[in-house]
């Protein structure tokens, strides 16, 4: 199972469950944490559903490679994490 | 008078109460997080709504039923799939910025930057693009104006025909629907762009007006403060006309229409353009009780030396009855009138950027 884990700065608007799921890519382990927190979408993902410009995907210690299609490849073992990129900040 | 104002800054939304003759800082919601709009109880709806913009995580929206004691996230305006190759470069289907909120007969509207105007009928519950408008093959020639996309600032409902509105847009012109959004007019002819080639000035649809203020009690009357000069509707924005009798300059963002007498407007004037301080550092409001054909500048109370304070075009406000004014700065200053702007005393000086003010 991968586990994804969002940034603590995310809890202070929303909660940011600790998922642990069998996602094989990147969108997908994101969308499971987005069904135990529907609202936890919006502050990942843009309109488009694009990771949003100042929100960085990391996936086993590696920056995602594509904000877009976000199909970075999970082992089973994997973990993502979810931060705030500090050119927003 | 209005006892309550609202204040959206940098940093959070704070609340303004009225004690006696003076305004006091009453509470502070959001403290931390960029408020860009904000919309006050009105047409028998006790919501307040607080648009932020977070830095990393998005725009979001918040309504309070009780006068921001307590907050609840509500539905954001969201765009549609941005359709393969679309035509209009550069501007991605990406809500930026919610820089302009009305309500009026039950119905909640949202103007926003890349350019697109909302709707909710729930209060906020939920939105919809109005399509009629961001459809419109106008809308490929329109450009940023202070932002690297278009957006709508002004909302401007008519107070007796509530499916008459229309939009401000930087830079966009004016566009005017009869008919609740169904269809749209570009509204703006009369407007001058200087900042455009000699024969592309007079194009409606490209025109920068940086607020659009609309008379309460003569909804025929429009005042504009445009990029390059002030212009005034008052045949209901069917044309325009510039007005070019404000001293100094006429240059600025905000404008503030009287809600009872078309003939009186105020302006918050700024060296154009590229500076956008006050003139001789000195900050003054203008004030028009003639429609216009003339201006008295008014600088009692307001700092008259070393004054480099901005109003942003939502930064000057004044009250249901017109004799009360908040003005507030980009150095977080903020002042208070009761008698229409003869008078000014400091209600504030340490704020943050100060991006809205609002009465109710």
């Amino acid at each position: 199972m991968a586990r994804i884990v969002f940034t603590q700065q995310l809890r202070r608007f929303t909660e940011t469950p600790q998922v642990d799921a069998p996602a094989a890519t990147l969108r997908a382990a994101l969308e499971a944490a987005f069904a135990v927190n529907p609202r936890l979408r919006g502050y990942v993902l843009d309109d488009q559903d694009h990771l949003r410009a100042n929100v960085v995907a990391f996936v086993d210690g590696r920056r995602c490679q594509d904000r877009v299609r976000l199909d970075d490849a999970l082992r089973p073992d994997s973990e993502v994490h979810v931060m705030q990129a500090l050119s927003g900040g | 008078m209005q006892d309550r104002a609202w204040v959206a800054t940098r940093k959070g939304l704070f609340e303004l109460r009225r004690r006696g003759a003076r305004w006091e800082l009453a509470g502070t919601s959001f403290l931390g997080e960029p408020v860009s709009m904000l919309l006050p109880p009105q047409d028998g709806s006790a919501r307040l709504f607080a648009a932020l913009n977070l830095g990393h995580f998005g725009v979001k929206l918040h309504g309070s039923d009780d006068a921001g004691q307590t907050w609840q996230e509500l539905a954001v305006p969201a765009y549609p799939p941005q359709p393969e190759g679309e035509p209009v470069a550069g501007v991605a289907w990406k809500l930026v910025q919610i820089w302009s909120m009305a309500a009026a007969d039950g119905v909640l509207w949202a103007g926003t930057l890349p350019g697109g105007l909302f709707r909710s009928g729930d209060a906020g519950a939920s939105w919809q693009l109005v399509e009629s408008l961001w459809n419109q093959p106008g809308r490929a020639h329109w450009f940023g104006g202070g932002y690297d996309v278009p957006g709508i600032h002004s909302i401007c409902v008519h107070p007796q025909r509530a499916d008459e509105l229309l939009v401000g847009i930087s830079c966009g012109g004016a566009w005017a629907s009869r008919d609740a959004g169904a269809t749209w007019t570009i509204s703006s002819h009369g407007m001058r762009a200087a900042y455009m080639p000699p024969d592309q000035s007079g194009d409606p649809n490209i025109q920068d007006p940086h607020l659009i203020a609309r008379c309460r009690a003569a909804p025929d009357v429009f005042w504009c403060q445009h990029h390059n000069g002030i212009f005034r509707s008052v045949d209901n924005a069917a044309s325009w006309h510039e007005i070019t009798s404000a001293p100094d300059t006429s240059f600025g963002f905000a404008v503030a229409a009287h809600p009872n007498d078309p003939q009186t407007a105020w302006f918050a004037p700024a060296i154009a353009d590229e500076r956008r301080v006050p003139v001789q550092a000195a900050l003054a409001v203008h004030r028009t009780r003639d429609g216009g054909r003339s201006f008295e500048s008014l600088r009692g109370g307001l700092p008259q030396r070393d004054c480099y304070d901005l109003i942003y075009r939502h930064g000057l406000a004044v009250d249901a009855d017109g004799e009360a004014l908040l003005m507030g700065s980009t150095t977080g200053n903020l002042w208070a009138s009761d008698d229409a702007g003869e008078s000014w005393s400091l209600v504030a000086a340490n704020l943050p950027p100060i991006a809205a003010l609002r009465f109710g």
